[in-house]
């Protein structure tokens, strides 16, 4: 390789790091505005969530900065109060399936040949099917929805996809020559999982994890805009936007801006997820 | 060939079995006993006896499995809940909206995915190449219901140039009305599919741009965009066609958001009408025949695949 091509590809790395940075700091600035929002609506909101204290389908305003929806509620009270709810379901959802995917992809790498087939089978035949039909699943199997079941929903849909990767990246982990040695030199199955396995898998998984809680937001919102997530007294975006639907011909913001808080949040925890992988991943950054 | 056909079938009807196990473990070991959904609220204890005798509720599991497996391997999916109707026919009448829905937006989308994705590529230093990776990019965050009520408030009601949903209730009997309801909703699916698969497309041509053979053949005097036309679509078709296959299982199975935004009576809203009225054998229906058509679309790919890609026959050989 010629020093000019050297110096070239040099360069491009150069400038797709810093396009690399500029990407992570819009995903953290996305996902930050959102998490405030979210955290702020514990101690105050505009109005009170289902109080209705303006005119029937109002325009924004000084008074109603996102204008109010057919019952004449604050929809900028109800978008806070969304935030609240996606980051919540996201956050639960992402920690079950994380326990579920964890333990399975674990078992999977550590059993003998038939188990471990038949884990990966059922792995993937339940990632051939979305998340949201899983969640489904599960909610018509409960008896009522309620915040808790569309998490727990959510949490089991996401399970075979971090099982899956786990499984993989685990026996990555187990051909390597410390492991071997580990065991050699008299260490537990036990100590090896915690002290070698997971802090090796942690990052590829903790990205993962973030894209996955992506997966999960938008899980929750079509769940509640199909009317099967949280009931009321929780604002959903999904919900506003399927409420707001019959009248998007004379008050389209209402359908409009749950779509982009959410569209906001996803993308931003993508951003942020590619950023966190160029950073933990030195090799990515070399390529 | 013949013989990687076959021991590929059988992965597809084992896989079939699993998929029906888990079913089964699902919807029944989850807390609720359907029987409870067929009679209804406030039914006396002899009335909920009766119909856990009459749909087998009251049978331990593993009599109730059998009986499962047997009716399955029978294709008779039992009958609804709700309307007592077979579920089989309620299928193929929804199917007859949810599958062209499904083939068009897929057919649509790799129209638009599939060039657009070589150009970014190809062009990946020039501005547009640049903008349609971000387009594509920021095109998976969309949320699909979200398209759809955003075009239905442009196309539909703005514009007044299609139907804002529904679907004639004579069907194809009225086929000007049932191309015209079918329109927004296949684009709003092919415009969210083609900017996952425009990835795909990218990253392929992009390796496939990096390989030495593509190299040897420009040293052989090919044009840049000859060289790519004879040698290196091909290859990079061959990841792209495991990609669509995924793409066109989830697109079928994620149509259930997307008939509910134009009130379209396909699978999808079976499942969830379904769901609402806890008319077990409808779900059930439903998820064996997405999951028979979720695993024969993946075989499809495989053989597919191997049709373009001479190196995994002989690797299957051996």
């Amino acid at each position: 390789m010629s020093a000019e091509q050297t110096d070239n590809l040099t360069e491009t790395s150069g400038r797709r790091r810093s396009r690399g940075n500029a990407t992570y700091w819009l995903g953290l600035l996305l996902v930050g505005v959102i998490v405030l929002a979210g955290l702020i609506s514990f101690v105050w909101t505009p109005y009170a969530l289902s109080d209705m204290v303006g005119g029937r389908l109002e325009a924004p305003s000084l008074q109603h900065w996102a204008g109010t929806d057919r019952l004449g509620r604050d929809l900028f009270t109800q978008l806070m109060i969304g935030a609240r709810i996606a980051l919540i379901v996201g956050c639960g959802a992402v920690v079950i399936g994380a326990a579920i995917g964890v333990t399975t992809g674990l078992l999977a790498a550590f059993a003998t040949r038939f188990l471990d087939d038949a884990l990966a089978a059922v792995f993937d035949i339940l990632i051939a099917f979305p998340t949201l039909l899983i969640a489904m699943l599960v909610v018509a199997a409960r008896e009522e929805a309620s915040l808790g079941t569309a998490i727990l929903a959510l949490g089991i849909g996401l399970s075979p996809i971090v099982g899956r990767i786990t499984r993989i990246l685990t026996k990555q982990v187990l051909g390597q020559d410390y492991i071997t040695a580990a065991r050699v030199s008299g260490t537990s199955w036990g100590a090896i999982v915690f002290w070698h396995i997971l802090p090796n898998i942690a990052p590829f998984l903790g990205v993962n994890l973030a894209l996955q809680f992506g997966l999960a937001v938008m899980a929750e919102a079509s769940l509640s805009y199909l009317g099967l997530g949280a009931p009321p007294p929780n604002a959903s975006w999904g919900r506003m936007l399927q409420e707001a639907q019959g009248t998007v011909y004379t008050a389209p913001w209402g359908a409009i801006l749950p779509g982009l808080a959410l569209f906001a949040l996803v993308i931003g925890i993508n951003l942020l997820a590619d950023g966190l992988r160029d950073r933990f991943d030195p090799t990515k950054g070399a390529a | 060939m013949l013989r990687y056909m076959a021991r590929r079938l059988l992965i597809l009807l084992l896989s079939l079995f699993v998929a029906a196990i888990v079913l089964f473990v699902l919807l029944r070991l989850l807390p609720g006993d359907p029987a409870n959904a067929l009679v209804g609220v406030g039914a006396t204890p002899e009335q909920i006896a009766a119909a856990q005798a009459q749909i087998g509720s009251d049978q331990p599991l593993a009599v109730q499995f059998v009986t499962y497996l047997g009716d399955l391997a029978r294709f008779d999916l039992g009958k609804s809940f709700v309307s007592r109707a077979p579920v089989i026919e309620e299928i193929s009448r929804r199917l007859s909206v949810t599958l062209p829905l499904t083939l068009a937006a897929f057919l649509l989308s790799m129209l638009i995915a599939i060039p657009l994705g070589i150009l970014a590529a190809v062009k990946s230093e020039r501005w547009y190449g640049l903008l349609l990776s971000v387009v594509s990019q920021v095109g998976i965050a969309v949320p699909v219901f979200w398209l759809g009520v955003l075009l239905v408030y442009v196309f539909a009601l703005n514009l007044r140039l299609l139907p804002s949903g529904g679907f004639p209730l004579r069907g194809y009997g009225d086929p000007a009305r049932a191309v015209t309801s079918m329109v927004l909703p296949v684009l709003t699916i092919a415009l969210i599919m083609s900017a996952s698969l425009m990835r795909y497309v990218r990253a392929a041509t992009l390796e496939v741009l990096g390989s030495d053979f593509l190299r040897t053949a420009r040293a052989l005097g090919e044009s840049r965009t000859g060289a790519l036309m004879r040698h290196g679509l091909r290859n990079a078709a061959v990841p792209v066609i495991s990609v669509l296959g995924i793409e066109l299982s989830t697109t079928f199975l994620g149509a259930v958001v997307v008939e509910q935004v134009f009130s379209l009576p396909g699978m999808g809203s079976m499942l969830l009408l379904g769901i609402q009225q806890r008319d077990y054998p409808n779900i059930q229906g439903v998820l064996i025949i997405s999951t028979l058509l979720v695993l024969l679309t993946g075989f499809l790919a495989d053989l597919l695949q191997r049709v373009l890609d001479p190196r995994l026959r002989k690797e299957a050989r051996r």
